[in-house]
This record gives C-alpha cells, structure tokens and sequence, in this order.
C-alpha cells in the first residue's frame, strides 16, 4: 500500500522535475527581449484604442514611440501633461502636432434642406436610410441628420442639434476618424484647427439648382473667389475649392458676400449659434431594440 | 392556382424561400401598349453596371432615332441610343432612379418628326465571328433587363477554360406585381426563341433551357409551340410559384439540381442564365436594326388608375409613364421600381425610365402598413426563408452591435438581397435592410484598404 503511494509520488513529482526543466530551458534559450519601456509608455496612454494616430492599437503606438519611429504627440486623446510625461519619460522630443478636428463639410439641416420623401422603414440610421435611395433629403450630397456620426464618436464630441447637424466640439475631438468612416455621404474631413475658412457644401449643382434643393448650398457664384487671395479659392465642379496650401493668405472677407453663407470662417465649433442639443438613442435601440442581445 | 398548372408537367423548384400573394391579376392579361413620345427624355451615362459610357454628341446636335450618342467607357460598359429624332439640349446632372445625381444627357423630341427607325441593319448574326458577336452586342447597348443592367456582352463572352453546356432563358419573373417578362414571353414568343438561336450559335450549349413559373401558363404553352418550330432543343420548364425563382442561382438549382458554390458565377457550373427581355432585343437588334431604346415597363399597384404594360422609350420621365397609365388615384403612395420585394423605393417621380426598370409600381397607404419592431423570439422562419442557407438571426444580431466584420465570417456577402428573411420575420426586424448596410459599410472598409495599400 504505502509502496503505491511512494510510486506514484515518485513519477508524479519526477515528471514535474522534468517539465521544470525543460521550462528552465526554454527560457534561457528562447527569451525574447522586451523593452520595459514600452509597458510603461502604454500604462501612460489613455487606452482608448482610438487609432487616430495611425497605429492599430495604443499597445503599437507605444512600441513605435519607444523605437523612436512616432513623436509621443501624435497621440491626440492625451492632455498636454500627458505627453509631456511620456516624452519626460523617455527623454525624447514631444513633438509638436497641430490639432485636427473633424468638421462637417454640409450645413443643410432640417430647417435649409428639405426632405422630397419620408422613410417609413425601421432602419432609423443614416446608413439605414441611406441604401434606399439616398436617403429623403432632395439634396443627394446632403447630411441624413441620425447622427450615425454622434454614435460612432467614441469621446462624446459629437452632439446632434435641433436642426438636425451633428456639432463636433472642438475640445473633445481628437481626430480619430470614426465619423469619417462613419457618415454614408462622407462629409467629414479631418481638418487643422488653423484651417477657418471651410466650405460647407458639397453639391455639385449650381445656382438655382442647387438651392432648390437647399438655402445654404454653394451656388458656384464665385463671389468668395473674387474676394479671396488669388489662387486660394477655386470653383471646381460648381463647388467653391479652397487651397489650404495658401491657408496663410485666408481671411474672413472671403465669406462676407457669400449669398447662401456656404463659405463660412470658424472659430470654434460649427453650427454653435443653433441651440438646442439631442444625442441619438445609441446604435440598439435606434435598430428598434430596447434589449441587449 | 393548382388548377392552372395543369397541362405543365412536373413542377420544379429550389428549397427555401417563400410564397407572397402574386397580384399579378392587375396586369398580367393587358397587352403591351406602346407609349406614345413625350416633349423631352433624359438617359442618365451610367444605366448598367461597369464604366459609364462616354458622350459622343455636343449640346445642340441633331440625332436621329436608334443613333449613339454615348460610346461604351470600357469593356464592362455598353453604347447608348438616342430613343426620338431630336435635338441634344443639355449634358449635365440629373436625378438618377438611385437617388444620386450624375451626368445624363438630355435630348428634346422634334414634334414634326416621323420617328421612323433609319439606322441601317446590322450584319445578319449568321455572318458573325464571335467577336464580332461580342462587340455587336456591346454596340447595341445590350443589357440584362431582369433589373440588375450588367452589359449583356460581358456575360457572353466565355473566359478561357470555361464552357457552358446549358443555356437558360429567365422568364420566371418570382416578383409579385411585375408582369412585363410574362408579357414579352406571349406577344415575342417568335423573337425569343430566335434570339435563342442566336445566342446558341455563338454559345455553343448542348441545352437550351427557358424557365417560366407555373403561374403563367398560357406563356409555357405558347413557348413549347413556338419552340416546336425551331431545330434547336429548346425545352420550356414549368417551376413551381415560389420566390425568388428567379434569382439565377436559384433557377438553376430548380433545374439542373445542382448548386452555384459561393461566391462562384453560373459559368462555373457550366450555365449561362439570361433575362428573357434581354435575349428578345437581341433578336430586334440583329433582324430589326433596333437598339436597345426601348423597353417593356409594368406600371402596376393600386395607387394608379390603369395598370398596364407599357412599351416605353428608355429616359422617359416616370411622371409621364404614370400619366399615360391614368395618373395616380392616392395622395401619397409608395414608389418602387421594381417589384415589392427588391424594387428600389423612390423619392421622385421626376427621374427617367431607364434600361433595368422593370417595373413602377405604386401602392398607397393601405398595402404599406408600418410596422413596429421587437426583439428575436428566435423562431428560425428566416432560417427556413433564405434560398442561400444562410443565417439571418445571426446576422442581424451582429448587424445591430455594428460587428460588420463578424457579419462577414457568417458570408454575407453572399446574401442577394432578396428579402425573403424579413418577409417572414413575426418580430419585424429589419434583417436584409440591415444586411444591404453591412455590405456597404464590408465594400468600404475593402475599397480603403485597397487605397491605402497602394
């Protein structure tokens, strides 16, 4: 009796002793060294995943900023301190990266541009009502107005206002490009703050035609062209163009007889005079779902 | 409806799929009548998949009727016709059926002319190479008319190392309302089976197949009469009345028996399917000289006054086709074009005819009820519904987290959107609503990535 347990205890523990070792070997021999840095500079990052600045994931952004391939301030979500503790950290350079938002290249919301239909399915997304015929508005450039964008955004930056045009605010936007990807018509573009002048329009009517279908669409007048620096706006397809090559050279009079205020000089955020906010119901209950799957 | 199939045969079909009512009562025994010609046409470049074609006239130019007036842009592209004698007043953008706007060209009727067809006959096909056939057939603006518009000279040309053994002729037209296949198959039966011959001289297939739904029988009988006449081995085939019959691979898995692998074309399994209307102007072009300017159009619903088929000029403003059909008897119907359960829903009246409108149909609020959504009692009617065997539950479960990538696994790419699923779904859930948005969003993702790659 006692001599079956002494086996057993004997193989059990030999064969431990033996796994043991062969673990020991491996980790002499297969090591694969890893900064340590690279998990101190991800403990730093905000962990958002977000990917605006262009690695898949914070955990690569890390690994590229501690190989010195990215600047610690290509990292939008970070504050200011944020960097600067990275870069203190691995005593590099932080950079300096001009902040980009989002902004919405349509200014037709409900109360500019009308709708020829009303869509009675159940798909109340922009997507959704998008694939059937391009959704209701008469413009076929125009925003939907669902705020697919609003619940795309990650950071809370995007809110829908009462006419129906989602205002990215400045502050909490870090550029990351899920609206972009988001809006079926494509109408956001991520640009630099020191890019004021922004044509909100992309149809390519003209004149009358164009705002049949909307008040505030660009008419092609060429009035902003004239009044603009030479060669910084262009109208190109009945669409005002501007060079942001030339951004320098824009100033505020470019808007100032632009009939439908297409052309527009931002500060802040877009369309902040309009009051009013609502946020969409979020992508469940918006797909006629009060439950969770 | 068992009744009429009697004097058929055996009835063949396709597993899955459902069975909505037909209303095809409204049209079915109207003959085609040929709309007479309006002030102005607008034909957008861009009719048919592929390229759009390129113009070859300029603003202010004088065409004649079955003249082109836009070449082909590419080998996946087709010619364009001009449907009256008259003058080009305009190329620019115009509302398309699909809610966009994009280039078209806009040609005013001259009211003193005949509009008799001048264009001089083509080579008879009997003379023809089949390259010769090819590009013949890209020259006459071919294209299928069962509603999708892809060049009909693409899908005849066979790649190296392929060959088809059947030929199949689509007249099962599965879609409630539209009656315009069934139309063409009685008053052209003569045209289709020559243009049968045509295409079976230059796609050498051991069988000629035409599919026709057991609900129109008077088109099988008068088909096997006409096809007696011929020294081909034409067999018409009564399928059972089920939809989607008429999606190809689901017809050919109603005939042959045998399945189109996904992601796979007909050719892979040695089938070429054609729309019936596509194969008729074929024949018109080759013994008529007349180009694809003209097609049969179902106006149907219970929203218009005089459901009809009506022979209509291609780029014929809607509005008009529906005045000529009486006009509208309710405020505010729905539009489709197309049948109820592919057609593409419209906004605007004020768009043209183009070559893949099979049908406008109009319902009022009656028929179009709104209905509510609830959760999945997971009841597995869809499941049962898809011809593809795929999994709608699960799709649309996926869909509304917004997991387009996981939607991809469970393939729904290769869902054609037939519509089946949400027809029988008891919770209405929008599931091919929210699978054509999947797929959209599974295209954009591959067309970024395509750019960035580069």
């Amino acid at each position: 009796m006692l001599n079956e347990i002494i086996i057993a205890i004997s193989i059990v523990g030999g064969l431990g002793l033996l796994f043991a070792a062969v673990i020991a070997v491996a980790y002499k021999k297969l090591k694969v060294y890893e900064d340590p840095c690279i998990d101190e500079v991800e403990e730093m990052l905000p962990h958002a995943n977000c990917g605006a600045c262009g690695q898949p994931g914070c955990r690569a952004f890390a690994e590229a900023v501690v190989n010195g391939g990215m600047a610690p301030s290509k990292c939008t979500v970070s504050s200011a301190e944020g960097v600067a503790r990275i870069a203190a950290f691995l005593g590099v350079d932080a950079g300096s990266e001009e902040k980009r938002v989002a902004r919405l290249l349509c200014a037709g919301g409900k109360r500019e541009a009308h709708n020829l239909a009303e869509y009675r399915g159940t798909l109340r997304t922009c997507r959704g009502e998008s694939v059937v015929t391009g959704g209701p508005k008469a413009c076929s450039w125009g925003c939907i107005g669902l705020g697919d964008c609003a619940d795309a955004c990650d950071f809370d930056a995007i809110v829908m206002n009462d006419d129906g045009l989602p205002v990215v605010i400045p502050e909490k936007c870090v550029a990351c490009n899920d609206c972009v990807v988001a809006c079926p018509k494509g109408l956001f573009e991520l640009y630099p703050v020191s890019h004021k002048l922004i044509v909100q329009c992309k149809s390519l009517l003209e004149g009358d035609l164009a705002l049949n279908k909307c008040s505030v669409a660009c008419t092609a007048c060429g009035r902003c062209a004239a009044d603009a620096a030479p060669g910084l706006i262009e109208i190109k397809n009945n669409l005002a163009v501007i060079n942001y090559d030339l951004n320098h050279l824009a100033t505020i009079d470019a808007t100032l007889r632009c009939p439908t205020d297409a052309i527009v000089w931002v500060e802040e955020a877009q369309f902040a005079k309009i009051q009013g906010t609502w946020l969409p119901t979020g992508r469940v209950e918006r797909y006629g779902f009060k439950e969770n799957f | 409806m068992h009744s009429q199939t009697n004097g058929i045969g055996p009835l063949q079909t396709f597993r899955h799929g459902v069975h909505p009512e037909e209303f095809k009562e409204l049209s079915c025994n109207s003959r085609i009548e040929r709309m007479p010609f309006v002030e102005e046409y607008i034909l957008p470049l861009g009719q048919h998949i592929g390229a759009p074609s390129k113009p070859v006239v300029k603003e202010g130019q004088r065409v004649r009727r079955g003249e082109v007036i836009a070449q082909p842009g590419g080998f996946v592209s087709v010619a364009l016709h001009s449907p009256v004698d008259g003058t080009v007043v305009a190329i620019d953008l115009f509302d398309q059926p699909n809610g966009q706007m994009a280039p078209g060209i806009k040609i005013k009727t001259d009211p003193f002319s005949t509009q008799k067809l001048t264009v001089s006959l083509p080579t008879p096909p009997e003379n023809l190479t089949t390259r010769e056939f090819i590009s013949a057939v890209q020259t006459a603006g071919l294209v299928g008319m069962g509603g999708a518009a892809f060049p009909a000279h693409v899908k005849f040309s066979i790649p190296e190392g392929k060959s088809c053994k059947y030929l199949m002729m689509n007249g099962c037209e599965c879609e409630p309302f539209l009656t315009c296949d069934h139309r063409v198959m009685v008053e052209y039966a003569e045209d289709l089976i020559d243009g049968c011959e045509i295409l079976q001289r230059f796609v050498p297939a051991e069988k000629v197949y035409i599919a026709v739904e057991a609900n129109k029988p008077d088109a099988i009988l008068i088909l096997r009469e006409a096809a007696k006449k011929s020294q081909l081995d034409i067999k018409v085939v009564g399928l059972e009345v089920k939809y989607p019959q008429g999606a190809e691979k689901m017809m050919i898995s109603a005939i042959l028996g045998e399945e189109v692998p996904a992601g796979k074309l007909p050719l892979d399994v040695g089938t070429m399917v054609s729309n019936v209307g596509t194969i008729v102007a074929m024949s018109q072009y080759f013994r008529k000289g007349l180009p694809l300017v003209e097609r049969v159009v179902t106006v149907s619903g219970t929203a218009v006054k005089r459901p009809a088929n009506v022979l209509v000029p291609i780029g014929t403003p809607m509005r008009q086709v529906v005045d000529y059909c009486g006009g509208l008897t309710h405020a505010t119907p729905r539009m489709l074009l197309g049948g109820p359960m592919m057609g593409a829903v419209q906004k605007n009246l004020d768009v043209p005819v183009v070559k893949g409108t099979s049908g406008i149909l109009l319902l009022t609020d009656h028929e179009v009820t709104d209905i509510a959504t609830f959760n999945c009692i997971r009841c597995g009617r869809c499941l049962d519904a898809c011809p593809l065997f795929l999994n709608p539950a699960r799709m649309g479960a996926l869909a509304r987290k917004g997991l387009w990538e996981e939607m991809e696994d469970y393939n729904v790419l290769d869902c054609f959107e037939c519509g089946s699923c949400s027809f029988v779904c008891p919770s209405g859930i929008p599931l091919v609503q929210s699978f054509r948005v999947g797929k959209a969003m599974i295209r954009e993702r591959k067309a970024r990535e395509k750019g960035e790659s580069k």
